[in-house]
């Protein structure tokens, strides 16, 4: 049984100019231990089909699926509470602005030890022990001072820290990080990749990576997913989507990395292909 | 936090010289003076109006007159009425209670209405529940006081005879004033029946003076939530697993808060405006009927010092505004 399984996803936005449909028929699987990267341009529907796996979409997206599970329990049947005591428990979410994604008007300790509070039983005391553990745990050093701190008090890079050890806080099955690194500076973006790949493999977790970056993929995924425009084009183990990439699109994805430019002119993808010839040459 | 308050302080002394100067001028600007309209149909001869002039001590140039109002300020003094002789400060003082507990009645309204309407609204945005609550706060911004308020007393006080049409509390009840405030004075006589009569003076002059105050705070609630809904943080309360009521009321408002609390704050300013009008119509008799009667009197110095006193109140609640922002929002505190 996977960890989360996904088959023929659909969201469809209801906009004033109709419905736009932003997920088309996406499939996925994870299971415990495995770390599966979603690639794809901006508006492939990366985030957008995690955000409504998770239940996360604003009520104007209507979500639509033949599978969506977790952990074997169905959550489209869930009632919302059921949900809830889910998400942020077992599964965890990351995103791409640090600083934003934290509340400016809490404090850091508020915020993760305001998780344990919703899903465990501990005690106040127990909860901020907890919650200096985890700072530790991500390398945020001094944590019982750093608690008392406010986002804007601390940089991107430790906010990112803050946000991945709030994710930790109840031991998830299951993290979805959302451009990790999107916003950090270079040295920052592989501390912060070495940080979540150490943790997925002392905590045994799944770990969903959404990213534009191949590299990041590269360094990290067993399993890819191409997207593009909000369909799946190719899904792979990291392997053999780097060595031997079966769609027309992957191919031109990864032709398009800046290494690969000629005569200082970066390539592109879509003044090589139209988008009937990726939605035809697409390998699920 | 000290050095916070000290800078606001400092910046409250040439805002409130500024006030001291439009307060002294404004009322000089108006054409006759206080001689000339105490004598009323009487016809004064030029020699008693100057002595009395003199006497008064408005016939010595204007900038000496506004130097020695300057140096009794310093000590305090905010000069004696020239119609009653009594002293600015002792009817401020014996007056404001009245006006502040309207005030704050209408504030409290305002603020318990106008808050959970805005949330409301933002959270169900587009839905006639949205356009309804818009729509009344719209009616309400735009009614003019005084016609809102001969209204309500026309349909509540004349047609179903529920409230009284003017004053602070029956003439039943006799009590001595040890707070100002009726509704608590009245508790403390223990004379029954005292506080409801109380209670239904203060009704209609409360929901006039609160429905400005309430349609401001329920449209700036609206739209600070509807911006602070979409921020980041916001989805990450949702992916933590939190109830809506804990995302929208804990998350949510306590940053929408930061910009209502500027509101909050700019309506105590509207608030005394709007008392003047509303005392006015349900003969209350606070500050705001004080000043109108004494501006028709040309009673300068009721003017200066009332404007000065009301100025100053609305600078000490600017003042814990700052405050608030600090508490509120911790990106001004550190």
């Amino acid at each position: 049984m996977s960890l989360l399984e996904i088959k023929n996803l659909t969201v469809e936005f209801q906009t004033a100019s109709g419905p736009f449909r932003a997920v088309d028929g996406v499939s996925l699987k994870v299971d415990e231990g495995e770390v599966l990267a979603i690639v794809g341009e901006s508006g492939s529907g990366k985030s957008v089909s995690m955000l409504a796996a998770m239940g996360l979409l604003p009520w104007t997206a209507k979500v639509t699926a033949d599978v969506l599970t977790f952990n074997g329990r169905d959550m489209q049947s869930m009632s919302d509470s059921d949900r809830r005591k889910i998400i942020g428990k077992d599964i965890a979410m990351i995103f791409q602005e640090p600083i934003a994604s934290l509340n400016p008007c809490f404090t850091v300790g508020f915020q993760i030890e305001e998780v344990l509070r919703i899903h465990t039983d501990l005690s106040r005391k127990a909860r901020r022990d907890r919650a200096i553990e985890l700072f530790q745990s991500v390398g945020i050093p001094n944590p019982e001072e750093r608690l008392g701190h406010f986002p804007h008090q601390m940089s991107g890079g430790q906010c990112q820290r803050v946000m991945i050890a709030t994710a930790l806080a109840c031991n998830p099955k299951l993290l979805i990080a959302d451009e990790p690194t999107t916003a950090l500076d270079v040295t920052i973006q592989k501390q912060i990749l070495d940080l979540l790949m150490k943790l997925q493999a002392e905590h045994g977790m799944g770990l969903i990576i959404i990213t534009h970056d191949m590299g990041v993929v590269a360094e990290t995924a067993d399993r890819v997913i191409v997207q593009y425009k909000g369909r799946q084009i190719e899904s792979a183990d990291v392997l053999s989507l780097f060595e031997s990439p079966k769609s027309v699109y992957t191919k031109a994805l990864l032709s398009a990395l800046p290494e690969n430019a000629v005569g200082g002119r970066l390539p592109t993808i879509t003044e090589k292909l139209t988008d009937t010839e990726i939605f035809a040459g697409a390998v699920r | 936090m000290l050095r916070f308050i000290v800078g606001r302080l400092a910046v409250l002394i040439p805002t409130f010289l500024g006030v001291s100067l439009i307060a002294f001028s404004f009322i000089r600007l108006l054409p006759g003076d206080p001689v000339m309209l105490m004598s009323g149909e009487r016809v004064m001869s030029p020699e008693r109006h100057t002595e009395l002039m003199q006497q008064l001590g408005l016939d010595r140039p204007m900038y000496i007159q506004y130097f020695d109002y300057l140096t009794g300020l310093l000590t305090g003094d905010f000069g004696s009425s020239i119609v009653t002789k009594r002293p600015v400060l002792d009817d401020f003082l014996q007056l404001f209670p009245a006006t502040l507990e309207l005030s704050l009645c209408a504030i409290i309204v305002a603020i318990a209405l106008g808050i959970p309407a805005g949330v409301l609204a933002a959270v169900k945005r587009g839905t006639w529940l949205d356009q309804s609550l818009m729509g009344v706060a719209l009616v309400g911004y735009s009614m003019p006081i005084f016609w809102w308020g001969l209204l309500l007393i026309i349909f509540f006080s004349g047609y179903l005879g529920w409230t009284p049409v003017s004053g602070r509390i029956s003439l039943m009840y006799f009590f001595p004033q040890v707070t100002g405030f009726m509704l608590i004075d009245s508790l403390i006589s223990g004379q029954a029946g005292a506080f409801k009569s109380a209670v239904s003076y203060l009704i209609l002059p409360t929901v006039v003076l609160a429905t400005i105050p309430l349609a401001v705070i329920a449209r700036q609630t609206r739209s600070a939530m509807l911006e602070v809904l979409g921020e980041d943080y916001v989805r990450t309360a949702r992916a933590k697993g939190l109830s809506p009521f804990r995302v929208i009321g804990v998350h949510a408002l306590r940053n929408a808060m930061i910009p209502v609390i500027t509101t909050i704050g700019l309506q105590v300013g509207v608030l005394l405006a709007g008392a003047i009008l509303t005392e006015t119509i349900f003969s209350w008799p606070g500050i705001g009927k004080w000043m109108v009667d004494s501006v028709f009197k040309r009673d300068y110095a009721v003017v200066q010092g009332g404007l000065m006193l009301i100025a100053a109140v609305i600078m000490i609640v600017n003042l814990v505004v700052d405050l608030l922002y600090g508490w509120i929002n911790p990106r001004i505190r550190h």
